[in-house]
């Protein structure tokens, strides 16, 4: 074993970190009926229809669809924050923290174009120290 | 096929007993549902239990051991916050289909107090408050936000769900709170999760309801005085919808199982005369007026603006205070909902009595998710 340095680990089994490149989220859709999901699976849960699945890098811009600012969590987990429903350009539905947007219901605006962007996860490590890659909302640029 | 009867039917004020078991509480309802109905334990053919946080440890039998080892077979059911709804269908569906003639069914929860959900797990690192929130009154906040987002909706509206249930509370001895909360009271509460203010939240608490359900030829055997009419009974799952794996859609699984209901009572929502619908926060209550049918779709703003679901409005909502004051023990809603109901179909719901009540319907959404409709006839 060399010294090599360990990279941060996906928070989610969707958030894949290629060896070269960027960063992404990936969907799978449905070669049948063309519903897509977050993270591998055999079987649509529309259709029904088996081992047509296909892998696909989600978009890295769109859409807020809902939120809900939130004041009380678990301990430990710093408030107040937006939790966010974001539809994806291109299709997918996913949820995260809408970051650099005051958590004022008068500042956040259904459909306020949003991008992906990627970051470490607040800090937080697992039981062997390892970081992680989280995924953030961020609004676009106007 | 004959006709299903509610016989007997109980449940205890709701509260916080942590000086008791779930056994005991659970018999307790029992035991009222029993006298109810007239008939002893040793009369009962079969028994539903349900109960969630306790779901591996044998409630039902428990209750036995405490009330009556008659040595009946005894279901143990859990199935989120639809869970006294699924143990109630479970025993409907025994003496629908002719297997018993007198069944029990009993709702139990024994409830910590704090936020429920956002557990995660999955290993890795813990995702509350990174990807979102899974807490309960986020979840249920998101969902409002997306009525606010098609039609407009207010937080003030959805907190005049929690003014008019908490009313409603004062007038009901049996709920967890009997106490008035002016609109700047709920709205000026501790904030929980936009737009859900702490007192536009369930409140946890201990309780249990049971009911004693009875074919039609038993019925008449132990006459149909007090009897209410099972008209309808109906269960849906989430079908699939394009966001329901990452936003629970609790709307799609309610109007399939509300468009069943109505079916297969032969009554549409019009002729409803009172409702108990799941108000486990202020804004899911505004989902349903919708998802119920109890007015059409972007109206339900206008609905408890206009007082309609009031005491005295013309389809009385959550008349029992709801889970907002009433309380919510998960496992005992369901059956709760069916109790509250019946007294009304019964003429016996003294100061909060929905006048002339004939039709009742009854909702519950377990998250995850389970809906189950109810639609009870006076007879």
């Amino acid at each position: 074993m060399s010294e090599e340095q360990k990279g941060p680990l996906p928070v989610v089994k969707f958030l894949k970190i290629p060896s070269m490149g960027d960063p992404y989220l990936e969907g799978h859709r449905c070669g049948h009926c063309e519903a897509i999901y977050l993270g591998e699976r055999r079987v649509c849960g529309k259709c029904g229809t088996r081992d047509e699945m296909k892998a696909f890098p989600l978009a890295k811009t769109g859409k807020l669809y809902s939120y809900s600012i939130v004041y009380r969590s678990f301990p430990g987990v710093e408030t107040p924050y937006i939790s966010a429903i974001v539809d994806l350009d291109g299709g997918g539905t996913v949820k995260g923290n809408l970051i650099d947007v005051d958590p004022d219901p008068a500042k956040v605006a259904f459909d306020m174009p949003v991008d992906v962007v990627f970051a470490d996860a607040l800090g937080r490590k697992d039981k062997e120290g390892n970081s992680y890659l989280s995924y953030f909302f961020r609004p676009q640029a106007a | 096929m004959s006709d299903v009867y509610i016989l007997g039917i109980d449940m205890i004020r709701f509260g916080r007993f942590p000086d008791r078991d779930v056994a005991d509480i659970a018999a307790e309802s029992v035991l009222g549902a029993l006298d109810d109905a007239g008939v002893n334990i040793h009369d009962i053919e079969a028994m539903w239990s349900g109960n969630l946080m306790q779901a591996n440890a044998m409630v039902g039998q428990r209750v036995l051991q405490e009330i009556g080892q008659t040595g009946i077979p005894v279901v143990n059911c859990a199935n989120a916050c639809a869970t006294g709804a699924t143990a109630f269908r479970d025993a409907w569906m025994s003496v629908k289909a002719g297997v018993y003639d007198l069944v029990l069914a009993v709702g139990v929860e024994q409830m910590g107090r704090g936020l429920l959900g956002g557990g995660g797990g999955g290993g890795g690192i813990p995702k509350e408050g990174l990807l979102g929130s899974a807490t309960m009154p986020a979840i249920f906040a998101e969902a409002g936000m997306e009525h606010t987002r098609k039609y407009g909706t207010t937080f003030e509206q959805f907190a005049k769900v929690s003014v008019k249930n908490h009313h409603h509370s004062t007038m009901n001895p049996k709920a967890m709170y009997q106490k008035e909360t002016p609109l700047e009271e709920v709205m000026g509460a501790e904030m929980i999760s936009y737009p859900n203010t702490k007192l536009m939240c369930s409140v946890n608490v201990d309780g249990s309801a049971a009911v004693v359900i009875a074919s039609e030829k038993k019925a008449r055997e132990l006459g149909l005085g007090r009897a209410v009419k099972v008209r309808a009974s109906v269960m849906t799952s989430d079908p699939f919808t394009a966001r329901d794996l990452t936003m629970p859609d609790v709307n799609t699984c309610t109007r399939n199982a509300a468009a069943a209901a109505y079916k297969m009572a032969g009554c549409g929502p019009e002729d409803i005369n009172l409702v108990e619908l799941h108000d486990c926060f202020a804004t899911a209550e505004i989902l349903h007026y919708e998802n119920l049918g109890l007015c059409k779709d972007g109206e339900a703003g206008r609905l408890i603006d206009t007082g309609e679901t009031a005491h005295g409005g013309r389809v009385p909502v959550n008349m029992s205070g709801g889970l907002l004051s009433k309380g919510h023990p998960l496992g005992a809603t369901g059956i709760a909902n069916i109790y509250e109901v019946s007294t009304h179909l019964r003429g016996e719901a003294g100061k909060r009595q929905v006048e002339g009540a004939r039709l009742g319907l009854t909702h519950v959404i377990g998250l995850g998710s389970a809906c189950a409709i109810h639609i009870l006839e006076k007879t």
